[in-house]
């Protein structure tokens, strides 16, 4: 087991197995999240109460349902950096933390444009909301403090401490709406009941965070080689591979 | 398992336990602070401070809402189902501000234990459904079909 676990942290397998991976994650994910959205934004029927604005739920959902799951991954992928040192650990870390950061903001703009008319306000500092603010900033600062040290050791061994640190964050946002009085409402999907939503309603939603999930994964594949190929660009088995590509 | 990769890891898990202890004692402390609003049990028990910027939130009481003649000035009461709190303002409502629906009003409680509001926000719940699904359970007298024990009037 633990053989193939360091086969794995090996960057030239990791760059092949992504490269046969990538194109069904992204027709897969673009197809799944394509017909999730069409369904939803222009098929699904509106809210007895909100209307169409409850539309927005298509994005954001999907959105800061990934934002939180890049964080674990990242999470993960730090205690792989830290106790394993493992090249590909820091690497993946350093492709998807924009991403997440993206993702993050996405929720919360999504979250703003929905807030106004719902609610009455863009903005409100309860726990849900500002703990999302606050995954947001966790983002920055992996992002920046992974760019501030140039060695690239120690570059990794301080990110990986801080998204460690930060990781207590995500129960928070996930029971935020449990724990304390929130102007957010509670989830809508919950793991053990039946979602509060007709299934005309969920099945584009479900649809739509598969397909972002999984184009997620492309994204994260093809950043990841992108990075392989500038950290190894002075190993024998990426001067083959440029080579064999025709230069 | 190489025994310096243990020890890091038990470094790990120890520092995660440290984090999540800390941050657990102080969001317990704070935890009145981070409440967005009171409810209006907190407020009938004289939790809430008078005369002091203050949110208030529950359901909007079931014909309780009273519109002035002259005036944008609405009074109407917000209750948990234990206690309600009467709320007076005067201002446009959000959209989906109705009776049986959430709000979260921000404002004082002066002191004869009206709650003066300067704002008041809607409160969304997590149910959704289409339009034609909500006549045809409201002519049936069914209030929300994701609760089972709400089958009221």
């Amino acid at each position: 087991m633990w053989t193939l676990f360091h086969k794995f942290g090996s960057p030239k397998w990791f760059f092949g197995i992504a490269g046969r991976l990538m194109p069904w994650l992204l027709a897969l994910g673009l197809g799944l999240l394509v017909a999730g959205l069409v369904w939803g934004l222009a098929f699904a029927p509106k809210d007895y109460l909100q209307g169409n604005s409850y539309r927005i739920i298509f994005i954001h959902v999907p959105s800061a349902f990934l934002a939180q799951s890049v964080y674990l991954m990242m999470a993960v992928a730090a205690v792989v950096t830290l106790v394993w040192r493992m090249k590909l650990a820091d690497l993946f870390v350093q492709a998807v933390a924009p991403v997440g950061a993206v993702l993050t903001f996405l929720a919360l703009f999504t979250g703003a444009v929905w807030g106004k008319p719902t609610w009455g306000t863009w903005w409100i500092w309860d726990a849900r909301l500002t703990s999302m603010l606050i995954l947001l900033f966790l983002y920055f600062g992996a992002i920046v403090l992974g760019s501030a040290i140039s060695d690239e050791k120690a570059s990794a061994r301080a990110v990986a401490v801080l998204i460690l640190v930060g990781v207590v964050n995500i129960p928070i946002i996930k029971y935020s709406v449990e724990w304390w009085n929130t102007l957010h409402q509670p989830a809508t999907f919950k793991l053990t009941e039946k979602p509060s939503m007709p299934p005309e309603m969920w099945v584009p939603l479900l649809l739509s965070v598969l397909g972002l999930y999984l184009w997620f994964g492309w994204l994260a594949c093809y950043r990841m080689q992108t990075e392989i190929l500038r950290r190894e660009r002075r190993t024998r088995w990426v001067r083959e591979l440029v080579r064999a590509e025709g230069h | 398992m190489h025994p310096l990769r243990k020890k890091r890891l038990t470094i790990i898990l120890f520092l995660l336990a440290g984090v999540g202890v800390a941050v657990g004692l102080t969001t317990y402390a704070l935890r009145q602070n981070i409440n967005l609003f009171y409810d209006p049990s907190q407020i009938a028990a004289g939790e809430a401070p008078a005369n002091v910027r203050i949110r208030a939130g529950g359901m909007v009481e079931q014909g309780s809402v009273v519109r002035a003649q002259q005036d944008l000035t609405v009074h109407f009461r917000v209750t948990d189902f234990a206690s309600s709190v009467p709320v007076q303002y005067t201002g446009i409502l959000p959209d989906l501000f109705a009776e049986g629906q959430g709000v979260v009003a921000v404002g004082r409680l002066n002191t004869e234990g009206t709650f003066v509001a300067e704002q008041v926000l809607a409160k969304h719940d997590e149910n959704y459904m289409p339009p034609e699904v909500s006549d045809a359970l409201k002519k049936a007298g069914v209030d929300n079909p994701y609760t089972e024990s709400t089958v009221t009037q």
